[in-house]
C-alpha cells in the first residue's frame, strides 16, 4: 500500500445498483480492486455479478468487513449517502457524485469533522484514488496508470490521466493518484495528501495539479516549505482564465482578484517547488529533474 | 445564477428585511403605472442589468416628476448599459422602480462561503458604496469579518459585536443581519450582499441594493429560483450550450477549443496562449458525451465568428476516443467546416480513433501531443485571420 487504498481495502459501493454504480463496481473489481458489497437501500439480498447488495451501509460493513466506501448516489441524497457511511463507522469514503448543493456539503462535513475526526473523506466530484497495481477506487481508466513512486494530487480527472500518461511516457509511475475534486467544500485537501505522500517511503516525488480558484495551493505551498524535503512538482490550470466566471468545477473561479493561477505559482516557486508552465512538458520535467534523463 | 436587483429585493422582503418600496416595470407604460402606485416622488429608476457600475454608468437616475422619469426609462429600456465591469455592456429589458431614500451614513454587509475554512463568513464594513475587493486592498482594517457555524447559524451576540462596532442601530442591525443569514441558507445562495447598506436620516437601516447569487448545484431543490434566470444577461452561445448540457464559455480569442473534462479544458485555453495564440472559448464536453453532444459542441464553436481554427484536445478515459471520432465525423456532415480543425487524441482506443478519423475523408489535421496540436492551431488561426 502506498496511501490510502491498497490490497487491504474493502470496498462497499453506494448506489451500486444504478447505470454508474455498477458499471465502476465491476471496473474498479476487474481492476483487482475487492469490492466486497453494494448498498441500495430497499434492493437488499439482491447481486450485482456476484457482489451481494445491501440495505444498509451498515449491515454491509457487519456482513462482509468493507472499510471503504465508493458513493455514486445522485447529488440530492449524496450528502445523506456520506452520513451514512460515517455512521456506519467507515473512515475512507470516496464520493464521486458531481453537482452537490454546497450547503449539503457544508453540513456533512461539519458533521463529520465533529464526530468523525479519523474519517478521511476524498470528493465529492471526483474521479477517486487509485494505487495502481492495488487498488483502483473511483472512475478512472486503471491502464494509465503504472506502479511507481511519483504520488499524485489533483483537483481535476483528465488532467490526471494525462499527467499520468506523460509519466509513465518517462517511465516513471505512480505510488498512488488521488483525486480530491473541485468543489467549493470537499475533504482532503491538496494540503492533507502532500503530508501522507511525505510519509509514505514508496513515494519519492509529489506531483500537484491545481487550477484558480480558492487558496488550497497557496497553503499547500507553506506546508511544503515548512515540512517536505521530497521534490515537489507543480503545475496549476488556469492562466488564462477571466475572472467572475466558473470554469467547469463550482470551485473554480476567481473572486476578487483572489485565486489566480499567478499567486498560487508564486507561492510554490517560493515553497521550493518546480512549478512546470507549460502542460505538455510535465512528464519530461519530472524525468529530468529525478535525473531519469 | 445571478438573480437581478429586483428579484433579490422581492425575495428579501419576504424575509422582512427592510427594502425600499418598489416595482419592476418592462415597458414606459408599466413605469408610469409603478410611478402611480408608489403615489410620490422623488423615485429612483435603476437599470436591472447583471453588471456592477451601475451608478457610474447612468444605470441609476433620481428622478422628481413624470417627465424626468420618462426621460430616465426611456434613456434605458432596450439599451446596452456598458459599465466598467462590463466594457461589452448588457442589454436592459427592465427598470426597477423605488422610493428615494434620505441618505445618512452608508455601510456594507455580505455573505458568502469561505472555502479555506468551509464556513459561511459575515463581512461588514463602514465604507459601503465602494467595491469591497477596493476596500480590501486599501484600508483592510476597515472591513469586518466573522466565521459562522453552520450548525450553530448567526447568533445575535455575534450581530451585536458588529452593530456596536460600526455604531449602527443595535437592535435593527441584529435583525436585518440574522434575517439575511436565514435568506443566504434557505435560498441555498453563494451570495447575498448588500451594498449599500443604508443608515438613513430617520435612523432607519434600508437595503439600497441588493445582489443574490445561488448555488447552481443547489436549483435541483428551488424550481421557483430557477424560473427567475434572465437569459438575456447571457451570452446566446452559452445558453445553446447549456441546453445541451455542455459547458461553454465565450471568450475573445480565435482558436475554438473542444476538451472532456474542465481541468484539461482550461488546460487547452493556457497552452493556446503559450503557443502565441487566444481561445475563443472554454468548452468542457464532460467525461461521457455522447455523439449528438460533440456535435453540438461542433456547432456551437462553429457558430463563433471571430473562430479561425478549432482545437480538440481529448483524453480518452470514460470518453473512448472511437466515440470522439464518430462524434466528429457526425458533426462534421452537419456543420459546415470552414476553418482548419486539429485534433489531439490520446487513452482509451486512441488507435481505433485515429483509425476512424483517417478513413473519414475529413481534412483534421492531427497532432502529436497537446503542444503540437496547439502550436498548430495557433498557426493555422494566423493564416487565417
Amino acid at each position: 500500500m502506498a496511501i490510502l487504498v491498497g490490497k487491504d481495502t474493502r470496498v462497499v459501493v453506494q448506489g451500486i445498483t444504478g447505470k454508474e454504480g455498477s458499471f465502476h463496481a465491476l471496473q474498479c473489481k476487474a481492476y483487482g480492486t475487492k469490492v466486497v458489497a453494494g448498498v441500495t437501500p430497499g434492493k437488499g439480498g439482491q447481486k450485482v455479478e456476484d457482489i451481494p447488495v445491501f440495505n444498509t451501509v451498515e449491515e454491509a460493513v457487519k456482513e462482509t468487513g468493507a472499510n471503504c466506501s465508493l458513493i455514486f448516489v445522485p447529488p440530492a441524497f449524496a450528502g445523506d449517502a456520506i452520513v451514512e457511511a460515517l455512521d456506519a463507522g467507515i473512515e475512507l469514503i470516496v464520493c464521486i457524485t458531481e453537482g452537490i448543493p454546497v450547503k449539503d456539503m457544508l453540513m456533512v462535513k461539519h458533521y463529520m469533522l465533529k464526530n468523525y475526526p479519523k474519517a478521511k473523506l476524498i470528493g465529492p466530484n471526483c474521479p477517486g484514488v487509485i494505487t495502481p497495481g492495488e487498488a483502483k477506487v473511483g472512475i478512472m481508466p486503471g491502464h494509465i496508470f503504472k506502479r511507481g513512486s511519483i504520488g499524485i494530487v489533483s483537483r481535476s480527472g483528465t488532467l490526471t490521466y494525462e499527467a499520468s500518461y506523460q509519466l509513465t511516457q518517462y517511465g516513471l509511475g505512480q505510488s498512488t493518484a488521488v483525486g480530491i475534486g473541485g468543489d467549493p467544500v470537499h475533504g482532503l485537501s491538496h494540503k492533507d495528501v502532500i503530508a501522507m505522500f511525505n510519509e509514505d517511503p514508496e513515494t519519492e516525488a509529489i506531483l500537484m495539479i491545481g487550477e484558480i480558484g480558492g487558496t488550497a495551493e497557496e497553503e499547500a505551498a507553506e506546508y511544503i516549505k515548512a515540512h517536505v524535503k521530497k521534490p515537489v512538482f507543480a503545475y496549476i490550470a488556469g492562466i488564462t482564465a477571466p475572472p467572475g466566471r466558473r470554469m467547469g468545477h463550482a470551485g473554480a473561479i476567481i473572486t476578487g482578484g483572489k485565486g489566480t493561477a499567478q499567486a498560487k505559482m508564486q507561492a510554490l516557486r517560493e515553497a521550493g517547488v518546480h512549478v512546470i508552465e507549460n502542460p505538455a512538458f510535465i512528464g519530461r520535467t519530472v524525468a529530468e529533474v529525478l535525473g531519469r534523463i | 445564477m445571478k438573480l437581478h436587483e429586483h428579484q433579490a429585493k422581492e425575495i428579501l422582503k419576504k424575509y422582512g428585511l427592510p427594502v425600499p418600496e418598489g416595482r419592476v416595470a418592462f415597458s414606459l407604460q408599466e413605469a408610469y403605472q409603478v410611478a402611480e402606485e408608489l403615489g410620490e416622488f422623488p423615485l429612483v429608476v435603476k437599470a436591472q442589468v447583471h453588471c456592477g457600475g451601475r451608478g457610474k454608468a447612468g444605470g441609476v437616475k433620481l428622478v422628481k416628476n413624470m417627465e424626468e422619469l420618462q426621460q430616465a426609462v426611456e434613456g434605458m429600456l432596450g439599451k446596452v448599459l456598458k459599465t466598467f465591469q462590463c466594457p461589452d455592456g448588457k442589454p436592459v429589458s427592465r427598470v426597477w422602480i423605488e422610493k428615494a431614500t434620505n441618505i445618512e451614513k452608508e455601510y456594507y454587509l455580505s455573505i458568502t462561503l469561505d472555502r479555506s475554512v468551509s464556513k459561511p463568513i459575515l463581512m461588514a464594513s463602514a465604507e459601503g458604496g465602494m467595491e469591497i475587493e477596493e476596500v480590501a486592498k486599501e484600508k483592510p482594517e476597515a472591513i469586518i469579518m466573522f466565521h459562522i457555524d453552520p450548525a450553530l447559524g448567526l447568533m445575535p451576540s455575534q450581530a451585536r459585536k458588529i452593530a456596536f462596532r460600526l455604531g449602527l442601530p443595535v437592535n435593527e442591525f441584529v435583525k436585518t443581519a440574522l434575517a439575511l443569514y436565514k435568506a443566504y441558507m434557505d435560498l441555498d445562495a453563494s451570495l447575498v450582499e448588500i451594498n449599500p447598506l443604508v443608515l438613513t436620516r430617520e435612523g432607519n437601516l434600508v437595503l439600497l441594493d441588493a445582489k443574490v447569487e445561488l448555488d447552481d448545484n443547489a436549483l435541483i431543490r428551488h424550481k421557483d429560483l430557477e424560473e427567475l434566470e434572465d437569459l438575456t444577461q447571457l451570452d446566446p452561445l452559452e445558453v445553446e450550450a447549456k441546453r445541451y448540457n455542455l459547458n461553454y464559455i465565450k471568450l475573445d480569442g480565435n482558436i475554438g477549443c473542444m476538451v472532456n473534462g474542465a481541468g484539461l479544458a482550461m488546460t487547452t485555453m493556457d497552452i493556446i496562449k503559450l503557443a502565441g495564440g487566444n481561445p475563443a472559448n472554454f468548452l468542457d464536453v464532460g467525461g461521457g458525451a455522447n455523439v449528438e453532444q460533440i456535435a453540438n459542441a461542433f456547432r456551437i464553436l462553429m457558430a463563433d465568428e471571430n473562430v479561425k481554427a478549432v482545437f480538440i484536445n481529448i483524453f480518452g478515459g470514460i470518453l473512448r476516443c472511437d466515440r470522439l471520432a464518430q462524434g466528429l465525423i457526425e458533426a462534421a456532415k452537419m456543420v459546415d467546416i470552414k476553418v482548419p480543425v486539429v485534433v489531439r487524441m490520446e487513452g482509451t482506443n486512441v488507435e481505433e480513433g485515429k483509425k476512424l478519423l483517417k478513413e473519414s475523408g475529413i481534412n483534421f489535421i492531427t497532432a502529436e501531443d497537446m503542444w503540437d496540436g496547439a502550436k498548430k492551431a495557433v498557426e493555422l488561426a494566423n493564416r487565417g485571420g
